[in-house]
């Protein structure tokens, strides 16, 4: 008796009512963030974010594909020049295209820099959401689905994970406030975490390669994708055989995608150069990573030239990386996989050339699918990731959106059902009195920004805070993150060996 | 998939184990119901606050004007200045209300109470006005903890997603702007205290209602033979007693609001504002009640009988427009005076007065007051849509009550925030407002689905089938299927297809489908209401 029921609570965990309410109230949250301002919103000359979507849909659009990322004269590189992979040209040119044929001048060749009309931003902002809906989502419910097949889910929790990762109030305020479309290359890599979890490969394989042309920075996820692939590879048949079958299909998307530019070395390096623009330096703004929370002991960009400091990064990077790439080759799992996205998308936002504060949605996104097993690294994560976007948010007026996301989500996070669950943290007292002081501390920190003027010495005294706090918080969560993957393997290893002593 | 759903509700909803249960203190179980309340208004809030942005319409520009002609006027001028068309038709202890509003008000940005800033719409005033219609919806907080607290979880939850979380209210308060979530908080107390036998108590909180907004005037009838006959009841020499006290109360509370003006000599004119008849049988879009059906019915004859020789002069007056001297809207069809809608009215509610009178029960004073609202709603002069939120809302404290309740409140509530829907007429809100309907409406379904459900399988075999409940058609049968489809069609014609294929012609359409589709449905909610307490109370 016990048995079934537990079954049909099993069934009910994927029920397509409650899926439907969570996504139909995430697409309702983000449609009211994109009634709000956006990034660079009426501030010529040079805009913001949104300008630089709409400036590339007008390029795509009027352009041959062989002179996007090449300054001419209708091209000028300098008003920003497209600087993402070809698959985001292509998205370009589709939205453009849609744009075009209702709003032909906000679209129209150099006469439309700047453009903005009620209509044209409701229009550009329907792109994104309608991106969202067609890449995002269905990527998260497939992941459910696939987290979830099988299990005997006694408490229901898959409705939770979805609101979760679809909730994700980085992931909202960036794309449908800020405007950008992380969604789709967030999602690609999403529906190639639940196609390769499901043994999927090849076609996990092919979308990643395509959330890596959509946005470079997709390849903080590569050194994960990699180990895991390889190390499930190698305990398949014919080892060779299976690596050979997903390189060539990886290679295949590639060709296609870059089929414009193959016809010459000459115009890949043209847009390989528009993809890493080393030239303008390690570190931007301030980004709660190594680089730029070092430098105020050491001036990296004024003690070292750019070539020492892209192989000191890469150094860096990479050892940070391989730990996570080392068990998951050895040690191949589902979760393990989860872990190692998290560990290898870190590395590359602390220690990596040229991160931006929007890069932390990439660790967010597989920390939201961990959420199930760690909701305690996630929470935390999702308050610092939010607070280390927090005066780029400022900039663009989006406080409100911004209070509004993340009290929903942490609402929804410790949901009636949440808080009725036995599943409740046990921390020391220590522990506990540690992270409220921290929260505490982050909280006076959002009221000082927003309203005291920082002294005159020090323009930049409280972004500066608010770099440290993140940059300590995620220095810790990596470290913990790497704990754990490889505290994974010990078990494995461990019910191997007992396996084998039976 | 039925049983699915009803028990993904459950864990959605935070079903606990009756072992678990079991093993829980009472105490344990209030602090639930606080922290559900809580989760269900803050949750609210947050979507409340992302609106803020949205269109708001010319009634934000009016709360503005009240707020500054509060804070800048005195008290004798409040209802005879003439410096905006906004002038103040509210009762006084609402214009108190905006008084108290315009101290922060001012404190934060002066020129928000300044009466000479006709039409601002700085950030500061928007939020401030935004904000203060989120923090006043906190009077739905103590009737909905009063109601909720004793409930099973799953109930609870259930009668605060149809409180707190209604989209009717949202689109009304939080998009339009008005305050009607804090009046009908007030006025949800004053049921509820009815509802737990405080009758004295319960009638000043009406009165006090009475006294922030008139509309509530229709329930009126309703509480005076209710409480003159259940709470003045006990003999000649309690009941005088009683009855005396219970006037002096209301009369207090009263004196309380209007005396200032009583003082100043101003009852005439205050009256003259609150009441202005000058306006037309109906609003420029027709709300969805009885009057519908008489226009079309007029414009159906004036179109057919011409064509059996009669000959039937145009009206010149429009039913909007007011009493245009003596000529009638109608053509065919005789004369509506506010005269005549007012005695429908009292004649539609006197069923509920009648039994109200001669078995006064505190457990049907929900139903009977709705009723009396429902009423008011359906026969009333110059009513609004916004109006059916004053039963729509205390109809959803007792829609839990059986399965009926459930079928009848799931209906009426699509129908009264559907017929919202045209407040909203800018294309940004558009997917804003259908999402709010439709998430409102599966949740209802899954909640209304599994509560009953799980309701008779703990009764046992007795009563409803619980898979009859869970499949498509079993909440609302069939025709009410075929009823809600019709407003997707409706829907879907008018936003899609008429401008597709009929272009500018007949503009009105679209509004005139939508009020009588939505009449219909309003009509069958007043029938079935009034057959509910002929029936059982």
């Amino acid at each position: 008796m016990a048995k079934t029921k537990r079954k049909r609570i099993g069934e009910a965990a994927i029920s397509p009512a409650a899926f439907a309410v969570i996504s139909l109230f995430a697409l309702l949250i983000r449609i009211l963030v994109s009634i709000g301002p956006y990034s660079g919103k009426a501030s010529p000359p040079k805009y913001g974010d949104y300008e630089a979507q709409r400036h590339w849909m007008e390029i795509t659009l009027h352009t041959p594909a062989s002179e996007w990322y090449r300054n001419t004269s209708s091209n000028d590189l300098a008003y920003w020049g497209l600087d993402y992979p070809p698959l985001s040209a292509y998205q370009s040119l589709a939205h453009g295209l849609i744009l075009n044929s209702s709003i032909p001048s906000s679209v129209a060749l150099l006469s439309s820099r700047g453009f903005e009309s009620p209509s044209s931003n409701r229009m550009m902002r329907w792109t994104v959401i309608s991106s969202d809906l067609m890449v995002f989502f269905p990527a998260a419910i497939w992941f459910v689905l696939v987290y979830f097949r099988g299990r005997n889910q006694d408490d229901g929790s898959a409705w939770w994970l979805l609101a979760m990762i679809l909730l994700n109030p980085g992931l909202i305020l960036i794309d449908h406030g800020h405007f950008q479309y992380n969604c789709i290359s967030l999602g690609l890599t999403l529906g190639a975490v639940a196609a390769v979890v499901s043994e999927k490969d090849v076609i996990g394989a092919i979308l990643f390669t395509l959330a890596i042309n959509h946005k470079q920075m997709s390849m903080y996820f590569a050194p994960a994708f990699f180990s895991y692939l390889l190390g499930k590879c190698l305990r398949r048949r014919y080892p060779v055989l299976e690596v050979m079958k997903l390189g060539f299909v990886v290679l295949a998307t590639f060709a296609l995608i870059w089929w414009p530019y193959l016809h010459s070395l000459e115009a890949v390096m043209e847009v390989l150069a528009r993809l890493a623009p080393f030239e303008r330096g390690i570190y931007e703004d301030y980004v709660a990573n190594f680089w730029c929370s070092t430098s105020v002991v050491i001036k990296w960009k004024r003690l070292f030239a750019i070539q020492p400091l892209k192989i000191l990064s890469l150094i860096l990077t990479i050892s940070a990386f391989l730990p996570s790439l080392i068990q998951q080759i050895k040690f191949p799992s589902d979760h393990g996989f989860l872990y190692a996205m998290l560990n290898s998308s870190f590395s590359f936002y602390l220690f990596s050339y040229q991160v931006h504060e929007k890069s932390i949605l990439l660790p967010l996104l597989p920390a939201s699918l961990l959420a199930q097993h760690e909701p305690l690294l996630f929470g935390w994560l999702m308050f610092y990731a939010l607070f280390s976007m927090y005066p780029l948010l400022c900039r663009d007026k989006l406080i409100l959106q911004y209070s509004a996301t993340l009290a929903l989500f942490y609402l929804i996070y410790r949901s009636p059902y949440r808080r009725d669950g036995t599943k409740r943290y046990k921390l020391s007292l220590p522990k506990k009195a540690l992270m409220i002081l921290l929260l505490l501390s982050s909280f006076v920190l959002h009221l000082i920004y927003l309203i005291l003027n920082p002294p005159k010495k020090y323009p930049f005294l409280f972004e500066a805070l608010i770099m440290f706090l993140c940059f300590s918080q995620f220095v810790m969560l990596t470290l913990y993150a790497n704990t754990k993957q490889w505290m994974l393997s010990d078990y494995l290893t461990r019910t191997m060996s007992e396996k084998k002593n039976l | 998939m039925g049983l699915s759903v009803k028990l993904l509700f459950l864990v959605l909803l935070g079903f606990r184990d009756r072992t678990d249960l079991h093993r829980r203190h009472r105490r344990l179980a209030v602090t639930g119901a606080m922290g559900d309340i809580i989760w269900f208004f803050a949750t609210a809030t947050c979507v409340k606050l992302l609106l803020a942005p949205c269109y708001h319409s010319t009634d934000f520009e009016v709360h503005r004007h009240w707020l500054a002609l509060t804070s800048s006027l005195p008290l004798r001028q409040w209802y005879s200045d003439v410096s905006s068309p906004w002038t103040l038709d509210y009762p006084p202890l609402f214009a108190f209300f905006e008084f108290l509003l315009s101290i922060p008000a001012s404190l934060l940005d002066p020129s928000i109470t300044n009466l000479h800033s006709h039409n601002l719409s700085s950030t500061s005033a928007l939020l401030f006005l935004r904000f203060s219609v989120s923090f006043s919806d906190l009077s739905l907080l103590v009737p909905a903890y009063l109601l909720s607290a004793s409930f099973p979880p799953l109930r609870r939850r259930l009668t605060l997603l149809l409180l707190i979380w209604s989209p009717a209210l949202v689109i009304v308060d939080h998009i339009h702007f008005q305050y009607n979530g804090f009046l009908l908080g007030i006025f949800l107390l004053s049921l509820t205290l009815l509802d737990r036998g405080k009758d004295l108590i319960g009638g000043v909180v009406f009165a006090a209602v009475l006294c922030s907004k008139h509309l509530f005037l229709v329930a009126a009838p309703v509480y005076f033979v209710y409480l003159l006959r259940h709470y003045c009841r006990g003999g000649l020499w309690t009941g005088t007693r009683r009855f005396l006290t219970m006037g002096i109360s209301v009369a207090a509370v009263f004196a309380a609001a209007f005396g200032p003006f009583l003082y100043y000599g101003q009852m005439q004119q205050v009256l003259r504002r609150l009441f202005p008849f000058g306006r037309g049988l109906t609003h420029a879009y027709w709300a969805p009640n009885f009057w519908v059906f008489y226009i079309i019915l007029d414009k159906g004859l004036a179109f057919i009988l011409p064509k059996f020789g009669f000959s039937i002069p145009t009206p010149k007056a429009s039913f909007t427009g007011g009493l245009v001297g003596d000529s009638s809207p109608f053509a065919v069809l005789p004369q509506v005076t506010p005269v005549v809608t007012f005695l429908l009215v009292l004649l539609a509610m006197s069923p509920c007065l009648v039994k109200a009178f001669f078995n006064p029960q505190p457990k049907h004073i929900i139903r009977w007051v709705s009723y009396a609202c429902a009423c008011g709603f359906m026969f009333g002069w110059h009513v609004h849509e916004k109006a059916s939120l004053h039963f729509v809302i205390p109809l959803g404290i007792i829609a839990t009550n059986s399965l009926d309740d459930a079928r009848h409140y799931f209906l009426l509530s699509i129908v009264s925030c559907y017929s919202m829907f045209p407040l909203l007429f800018e294309p940004q809100e558009y997917p804003i407002k259908v999402l709010l309907l439709v998430i409102h409406a599966i949740l209802m379904w899954m909640g209304f689905s599994t509560y009953f459900s799980q309701r008779t399988n703990t009764k046992g075999s007795k009563g409803y089938d619980s898979t009859d409940i869970c499949k498509g058609s079993g909440l609302i049968g069939w025709v009410g299927i075929c009823y809600l489809l019709g407003l997707v069609v409706i829907e879907i014609w008018g936003q899609f297809l008429q401008p597709y294929m009929l272009g500018n012609r007949l503009p009105f359409l679209p509004l005139m489908l939508v009020s009588i589709y939505c009449a219909v449905g309003m009509m069958y909610s007043w029938a079935w209401q009034l057959k509910q307490i002929l029936r059982y109370t």
